[in-house]
């Protein structure tokens, strides 16, 4: 359960980045190698929001998939995890570009605040 | 009060630090009710989006960088040990400490006592326990107090035992230079599929306990070809810490 502490940093920089206003929502972007579930982040969310301004808020999650470049044919392209082969050449050793992040894109917060 | 990380931790020595900070920035922009998305507010209520773009691994790459920064200054090379729990890191370590002597030292992180310490100690090489309560991982900001806690002077390996456990401890960067990662031929072959992630960041990865390989129908070419499929860059290497057979490869391997 470290996606306790994870939504506890991400929260954190939400609430600092409203400034005062009470959050509508979170948008966060997880990267299936991260190594984070994503029902532990929604329960962790439920879990820390009720009392602060995130309270009653949204928790929008984008899914990413692992990217990959391959150093042979210079193919870049996205795969299933545990399946990381080069859909071009076949060569199993692309280099990781993506997939691992876990971030806070963006809030939302009333306008009239 | 440590002046690395503001954390309140007393902090008796100084050390060399990377200090990489990113600074997020934000802007706004409006956002009408034209859009198209739920929202659980009230429809007519204008939304203002704030761009934020910051990884909630944010604080721990901080510690890592520093963690980074010190074994570059103190010319070590440092080791992040990750399995499930009784694949073996601490017999290991055990071995590999005292084949290094004097040039290695280990930090190891559990739940709960000083066990893994006191044994590691006993190869006559420094050993730092790390007790994380609940915890189920090591973070980078414990392992930059532990290695306040090392003393340098001749160090050439530093080999830092990880909570047992195969899933959390692979989002954490502690700073190290390599990630090996143990499976024992008890666990089963098919244990880099059920937990992909951790294995596909290893560098090395070490089939353990090789000598109960046969009694217990363990199948050696299935094992390897599930980790090739999930870490096909990483390296493999098979030993036994109870016959030696292995250790030879393993010690060139950090050698190198």
């Amino acid at each position: 359960m470290h996606e306790l502490s994870l939504m506890n940093n991400l929260l954190t920089d939400a609430i600092a980045a409203a400034n005062g206003a009470p959050l509508r929502a979170l948008k966060v972007r997880v990267g299936p190698l991260s190594g984070v579930v994503i029902e532990s982040l929604q329960f962790a969310f439920d879990a820390l929001t009720p009392g602060t301004p995130a309270e009653g808020a949204r928790l929008d999650i984008e899914e990413t998939a692992p990217l990959f470049h391959c150093p042979h044919c210079q193919t870049s392209y996205t795969t299933p995890v545990g399946n990381y082969q080069c859909p071009a050449c076949l060569a199993t050793d692309g280099e990781l570009r993506g997939g691992c992040e876990l971030d806070l894109i963006s809030i939302e917060v009333p306008d009239h605040v | 009060m440590c002046d690395h990380c503001g954390c309140g931790h007393p902090h008796d020595h100084s050390h060399e630090h990377n200090h990489n900070h990113d600074h997020s920035h934000e802007h706004s922009h409006n956002h009408g009710d034209g859009h198209d998305h739920a929202h659980a507010h009230a429809p007519s209520e204008p939304m203002r989006t704030i761009d934020v773009r910051k990884s909630a691994m944010a604080q721990n790459q901080r510690h890592a960088d520093q963690n980074r920064g010190w074994f570059r200054a103190k010319g070590l090379t440092a080791f992040n040990l990750l399995s499930s729990p009784g694949a073996g890191k601490t017999a290991l370590l055990e071995a590999t400490l005292k084949h290094l002597l004097p040039h290695a030292a280990a930090i190891v992180g559990d739940l709960q006592t000083e066990n893994d310490a006191i044994r590691l100690r006993a190869s006559g090489a420094q050993a730092v326990q790390i007790t994380t309560g609940a915890t189920c991982h090591l973070d980078a900001h414990m392992v930059l107090h532990a290695l306040e806690k090392i003393t340098t002077d001749g160090l050439k390996f530093l080999f830092i035992e990880n909570v047992g456990n195969l899933v959390c401890p692979a989002s954490y960067d502690l700073g190290e230079h390599r990630r090996v990662v143990l499976l024992s031929v008890t666990e089963g072959e098919d244990k880099p599929l059920k937990y992909p992630v951790i294995f596909h960041h290893a560098d090395l990865v070490l089939i353990t306990k090789c000598d109960l390989a046969e009694a217990v129908g363990f199948q050696r070419e299935d094992a390897l070809k599930n980790i090739r499929q999930v870490a096909p860059r990483a390296k493999i290497l098979e030993l036994s810490v109870k016959t030696g057979a292995g250790m030879d490869a393993w010690f060139a391997w950090l050698a190198g």
